[in-house]
């Protein structure tokens, strides 16, 4: 609404934890980097993949919807996570979620389509550098070497105690995204610290 | 742990499903039409076959995907998955794993060598000269004889060898044992350290207080357990594992050790791991299967518990050269992880295995603090390969326990590796020719070889090569006793099975060997079947239904040619499987050997004296124990093991089994290998709950769920209750209070003036598509599709069997969308529940569910300044009863926040719950704060919550309510349609047990004391006095409190037929008193519903 005032900066699951996750990145040496990154735009799109709303959202989008389980199409500054055979997650920078939905919503005109804005749902914490496989590995039991798990893979699996979605990013140096239920996010910024303890650099 | 492949996802561990029962079970067509007999068959009927099973499964930690699984019951092996939908596909009897990896069987490629068993560990024991222990210690052969305590003092290390073995003697490492500072090298184990410093007495026995010694060099050591006291106290290690380092303090132990009382500072972590092949063990097999797969491009994983690879080749002191430069090969072999002291302590399903890496015990107080001291890795294998050796077998004979009693080939390791003589002066006792060599190789060393004691008549050309070395062989004797007390002193021999015509030999050390078990825990915890081998006198691996090979004298193969080349042909096989090539390995040129004579199977040995003869050392179990457990009619090794207790120490029989199985045979005069063996379990060796642990323990130990408004809760000193895994506020005490104190005054502010709370746990649905409204009708009690845009409807989902699963409200938020709200706890469960139904029974219907929950927070303002404070913060909100009615909502902005502001009440007070970003929340709710100052707005937590709930008769599900109670129970038949013609579980309140006058109703109860409080879970009864039992119970308290508004205590409890009792006064046996008191309605507080709008 043109009328919102916002009376204060917004506040991200894990801003409490900024300092830690930054203090861990520096005393590991760069061989892991944590660092959240908030706000990202996250969108669930529901809808049938053989029907013509799949073609008419990826024309609008100009990016094709994965069909393959577990990947991950990419165009610009849009990501398309695969999370089901009718299910996407598209993630997108800061404040997109208006005009993704609405870009979906009239692309799919009348064929039926599901869209819910769940930015808010999960954040996102970037973890890359050199020792950032070995750093998941202590708690995420899907194989992550390369060979299995390389740029364009993503999957909805677990790390610690708690259900992630998983995404390698496109350059190896980008690391991974792990994207966490916001309840839980402090759970697993401890868990991550815990972790990247034995990757200290001193 | 199953790998479960998922049809979308491909295979995962079995933890991220959930499992839901036999498949192709529809849901009736028309439920009405059903008698009950028919839906009851429905309801609770499901096959139990052994055997294949079609069965359905949620990727419930992945894509959410219901799917089908045909499993087989019997062996827990999944034969097929199929989608949602799908005809159930023809599978055969027989069934074949749903991965695509080829099981294979233990057998080698190498024909069965034909000769019987021999230890791999030696092929050339008598060196030329220059080998390892060519220089005697100072003095030339023999010495004095010592006693077990040494007692020769720091520093000396009399019994070391001054060259050979592996010991780093540059470093010297000071360590205390019993009080006494001793000094050993870098590379020792606490227990060749103390043989070193001639101590080998290290404890005394559980049961019967007799001294014992160290017995063997590794794992399988039943006597030398010790206690670690420094750094940190660790009990019952065994002291031939333990590696030396500088300040290590242990005591011996009275057969049991004791825990630390203090916290662990140590950390201990986990990796998961997946690789194309797994080996397990670096000895020669090992080695050579690594080698064979280490330049082919395949993930490989080595282990070995030891510090360095070479296994037996330590032992024997051979081929050294060839380990070394194999190591140096696989360390810098890319794809190649070699884990020393790592131990693989469990197999289990689809080729899973744990392993546990002992990191920094051996730095002692250098270790490292970030660095976990030890670490359970998860190997997912492709194929596994077990190179996990044998373990040297004992004899039951006389006084057999005494300290300087040893295996034989163990004795051998200490002078070969470590370059430390357990003894000077030594008879061997042996049933096969393994032990000749370790005589060989100690009289080499300069011990004192006084005679080599073998059972069988003939000793060939073995006996001919030890009696060229100038040592005594005595065919057909055994030993019949022994003497001594903290060491041995003398051994007495006789003819094998006779008391006549004894010598008596006045030795410090009696090797033992009565032959080799291959060491196949791993192997049978996979599921592999065991046979006995006759030539060896063993049980041997047989098959195996999982991808993993056994080599070496784990398989039975005890000359170095066939261990080796079993090593290499199935490293081979493995990576070839998976698509890579493999390197022909360069394999060590093995000198020729003496020809074998075959073992003697020997179990109990004749004695002339009625000395016990020990089976089970660590258990001090006897033959005569297993004679009492077979005269009691056991007759099966699983009954003598429990009746006796035989293998259930730490070292779960590794030296005794098979023994103990040999002893039970020749009492009941059967075949051993008829008898079998015990079954093998996990863990292989002892593993510390702490490690399994990780870095689950603590503040880690279960995930903690908070909201965006958390930090403001814990620095406003709430105290938090545990929801699920959410940490919700429980109540606020302010300057002093207890908990009664602040809830009452909670809740005073609720209903006199205004009071907000945190309601973000709440769990949050979308609904969408067009189908929607039919969806939320089938799946709720009541009408969802008359809902009016705007609106708010409070919903009751119930199971099948018609009772209550979960409520909410439901927000018609457009025609096709609507907001579903469910408990705290059950919020990932109702997701589940909508999408196996949407999934699983309708398929066609148009709509999907998506969980929002931490998508909005949520602030409920309640009280008669609710509106007040919500005017003052939405001025665009017209907040007025007539234009924001109860069950209405309305998007707005509240304190210049976008928000949904929803009229819902929990309390029966005017009430608001505002729903934010939870980006935003923190900012409302400060606002809040700040705006309902003027009010006295408290904050208030759950106990509040639930107590102007309970006021008000509001149930909450799964605390009034558990599993069995129906709407209709909670006096909520206004919320079961009568209008439309299914809903899950509207069949079922047709049924006769659903319509018993005598179900149990809530209803209210008031002491008739109003002080007296009744503690939740009290029951109820009929008479002011207890009848004799079974005393007639009449139902039981769910909710009990203090009510402010009431001024008194009262509660709401399920009661038979209770609404009919309203009015009755019952009793409620509290301690040994029967407190009275009155039915009465739930609602306790504003019935006429008055204070609803303000």
């Amino acid at each position: 609404m043109a009328d919102t005032v916002l009376t204060a900066p917004p506040r991200s699951p894990l801003s409490h934890a900024a300092d830690r996750l930054a203090a861990a990145t520096r005393t590991s040496g760069g061989a892991v980097r944590l660092a959240e990154l908030p706000f990202l735009t996250q969108l669930n799109v529901r809808l049938d993949a053989k029907g013509a709303a799949a073609d008419a959202v990826g024309l609008a989008l100009d990016l094709a919807l994965p069909l393959e389980p577990n990947s991950v199409v990419r165009a610009g500054e849009l990501t398309a996570l695969w999370q089901g055979p009718d299910e996407w997650l598209l993630v997108a920078p800061p404040g997109a979620q208006r005009d993704l939905e609405s870009r979906i919503r009239e692309a799919a005109a009348d064929e039926p389509v599901s869209v819910t804005d769940v930015s808010a749902q999960r954040t996102t914490v970037l973890v890359t550098g050199p020792r950032a496989r070995d750093l998941l590995a202590h708690g995420c039991p899907l194989d992550l070497h390369p060979r299995a798990f390389d740029a364009g893979r993503c999957a909805q699996t677990t790390l610690g105690r708690t259900q992630i979605v998983l995404v390698a990013r496109d350059e190896p140096r980008a690391g991974f995204w792990v994207l966490v239920r916001s309840s839980f996010a402090g759970y697993l910024a401890d868990w991550l610290l815990d972790a990247a303890t034995e990757y200290h650099h001193d | 742990m199953l790998l479960i492949p998922c049809p979308w996802c491909g295979p995962r561990d079995e933890a991220e499903f959930h499992y839901g029962g036999q498949a192709h079970v529809p849901y009736p067509e028309d439920p009405a039409s059903l008698t009950d007999e028919e839906w009851a068959r429905y309801l609770f009927f499901r096959d139990n076959p052994k055997g294949p099973f079609a069965e359905r499964w949620s990727h419930a930690a992945g894509c959410r995907r219901w799917f089908n699984a045909v499993r087989n019951t019997a062996t827990n092996e999944l034969v097929t998955v199929y989608r949602a939908g799908e005809e159930r596909p023809v599978t055969a009897a027989s069934v074949t794993p749903a991965t695509s990896v080829t099981p294979v069987t233990s057998v080698p490629s190498e024909p069965r060598p034909a000769s019987p068993a021999r230890p791999a560990f030696e092929d050339e024991p008598v060196q030329g000269d220059g080998g390892p222990g060519a220089e005697p210690p100072a003095g030339s052969t023999g010495g004095p004889l010592v006693s077990g305590r040494g007692g020769i003092g720091k520093g000396t290390q009399p019994f070391r060898l001054t060259t050979g073995g592996h010991a780093d003697r540059t470093e010297t490492l000071t360590f205390t044992f019993d009080g006494t500072e001793y000094q050993g090298h870098r590379g020792d184990t606490l227990a060749c350290a103390l043989l070193a410093n001639g101590v080998i007495h290290t404890g005394t026995s559980i049961k019967l207080g007799r001294p014992r010694g160290i017995f063997s060099a590794g794992v399988e050591e039943p006597n030398a357990v010790i206690q670690i006291e420094a750094p940190f106290p660790e009990p019952m290690l065994p002291a031939t594992t333990v590696e030396l380092y500088d300040g290590l303090v242990a005591t011996s132990l009275p057969g049991q050790g004791r825990l630390a009382t203090e916290p662990d500072p140590a950390r201990y972590d986990a990796v998961h791991t997946h690789c194309d092949l797994l080996i397990v063990g670096a000895g020669p097999a090992g080695l050579a299967a690594a080698t064979a797969a280490a330049r082919s491009g395949a993930r490989v994983i080595l282990t070995d518990d030891r510090p360095e690879p070479g296994g037996s080749l330590l032992g024997a002191g051979e081929h050294l050269d060839w380990v070394e430069e194999v190591t140096g090969r696989l360390d810098t072999a890319p794809e190649v992880r070699v884990l020393r002291r790592t131990t693989v302590f469990g197999y289990y399903d689809d080729n899973h295995l744990l392993a546990v890496e002992r990191r920094t015990n051996h730095l002692g107080a250098d270790a490292p603090e970030n660095v976990s001291r030890e670490r359970v890795w998860r190997i997912r294998a492709r194929h596994v390969v077990l190179a996990t050796g044998a373990h040297e077998r004992s004899l039951a004979f006389a006084d057999n326990d005494r300290p300087g009693v040893m295996l034989a080939a163990s004795a051998r390791t200490y002078v070969n590796r470590h370059g430390v003589l357990p003894g000077r002066h030594a008879v061997v006792f042996t049933t096969n020719d393994s032990a000749y060599a370790a005589a060989l190789d100690l009289r080499e060393a300069g011990v004192a070889v006084a005679a080599i004691v073998d059972t069988r008549s003939e000793a060939g050309e073995w006996a001919e090569r030890a009696r060229a070395a100038g040592i005594e062989v005595l065919t057909g004797h055994a030993v019949t006793g022994t003497a001594g007390e903290t060491r041995l002193t003398a051994v007495t021999v006789a003819p094998y099975g006779e008391s006549t015509g004894q010598r008596e030999f006045a030795v410090d050390l009696l090797l033992v060997s009565g032959g080799w078990n291959p060491v196949a825990h791993l192997f049978s915890q996979a599921g592999g079947k065991l046979r006995h081998d006759e030539a060896l006198g063993s049980f041997v691996p047989d098959t195996c239904r999982q991808a993993v090979e056994v080599v070496g004298s784990a398989n039975g193969a005890f000359d170095l040619p066939t261990v080796l080349a079993q090593g290499a042909a199935a490293g081979a096989r493995a990576v070839e499987a998976e698509g890579y090539t493999a390197e022909a390995p360069r394999l060590p040129a093995t000198a020729a050997q003496p020809r074998t004579t075959p073992p003697m199977h020997v179990y109990v040995v004749f004695g002339a004296s009625d000395a016990p003869r020990f089976v089970d050392l660590q258990r001090d179990v006897t033959v005569d124990d297993l004679a009492r457990a077979t005269g009691a009619g056991m007759r099966s090794v699983e009954h003598t093991k429990r009746y006796t207790t035989a293998g259930t120490a730490g070292d779960q029989g590794k030296t005794s089994g098979v023994l103990a199985s040999g002893v039970v045979a020749e009492l009941l005069g059967v075949d051993v290998s008829a008898l079998g063996t015990t079954t093998f379990r996990p863990p292989y060796t002892p593993v510390s709950f702490a490690t399994l642990a990780g870095r689950h323990r603590g503040a880690l130990h279960d995930p903690v769920r908070t909201t965006a408004l958390h930090e403001w809760h814990v620095a406003r000193g709430a105290l938090f209750e545990n929801v699920g895994q959410w940490k919700r506020p429980w109540y606020y005490p302010r300057g002093g209070e207890d908990m009664e104190a602040a809830v009452l005054r909670e809740c005073a502010a609720a209903r006199e003036s205004v009071a907000f709370m945190d309601a973000s746990t709440l769990g949050k649905i979308d609904v969408q598509g067009p189908d929607a409204a039919v969806f939320l009708d089938r799946l709720y009690t009541n009408m969802m599709s008359t809902l009016k845009v705007g609106m708010i409807r409070y919903g009751v989902m119930s199971r099948l069997d018609g009772m209550i699963f979960d409520d909410g409200t439901v927000i018609r938020v457009a025609q096709d969308r609507f907001l579903v709200t469910t408990t705290t706890g059950n919020a990932a469960a109702v997701l589940d529940w909508m999408e196996e139904w949407l999934q699983t029974e309708w398929p066609e219907l148009r709509v999907h569910c998506t969980s929002v929950t931490e998508q909005w927070a949520t602030v409920a303002l309640v009280g008669p300044r609710s509106r007040a404070v919500l005017g003052a913060l939405a001025p665009q909100l017209a907040v007025e009863n007539d234009d924001f009615p109860f069950m209405a909502w309305r998007d707005t902005t509240v304190a210049g926040i976008e928000a949904r502001v929803c009229r819902i009440s929990f309390s029966g007070e005017l009430a608001y719950e505002i729903n934010v970003s939870p980006w935003q929340a923190l900012a409302l709710w400060e606002a809040l704060y700040e705006a309902g100052a003027p009010y006295g707005i408290t904050p208030y937590g759950t106990e509040t919550m639930h107590v102007l709930r309970a006021e008000k008769g509001y149930p909450i599900i799964g605390q009034d309510t558990d599993g069995t109670v129906t709407p209709q129970d909670l006096g909520m038949g206004w919320a079961v349609s009568k209008k439309k013609p299914d809903f899950v579980g509207k069949r079922s309140y047709a049924r006769a047990d659903t319509v018993r006058p005598d179900r149990k109703h809530l209803v209210g109860l008031l002491p008739v004391d109003p002080a007296v409080f009744l503690p939740e879970g009290t029951h109820l009864v009929a008479d002011s006095e207890l009848p004799a039992p079974p005393v007639p119970m009449l139902g039981h308290v769910t909710s009990s409190y203090r009510s402010a508004a009431l001024g008194r205590t009262f509660a709401l409890a399920l009661i038979k037929g209770g609404r009919d009792r309203i009015g009755e006064r019952l009793y409620a046996p509290v301690g040994d008193r029967l407190v009275p008191v009155t039915v009465a309605s739930p609602v306790l507080y504003d019935p006429e519903g008055a204070r609803r709008d303000g």
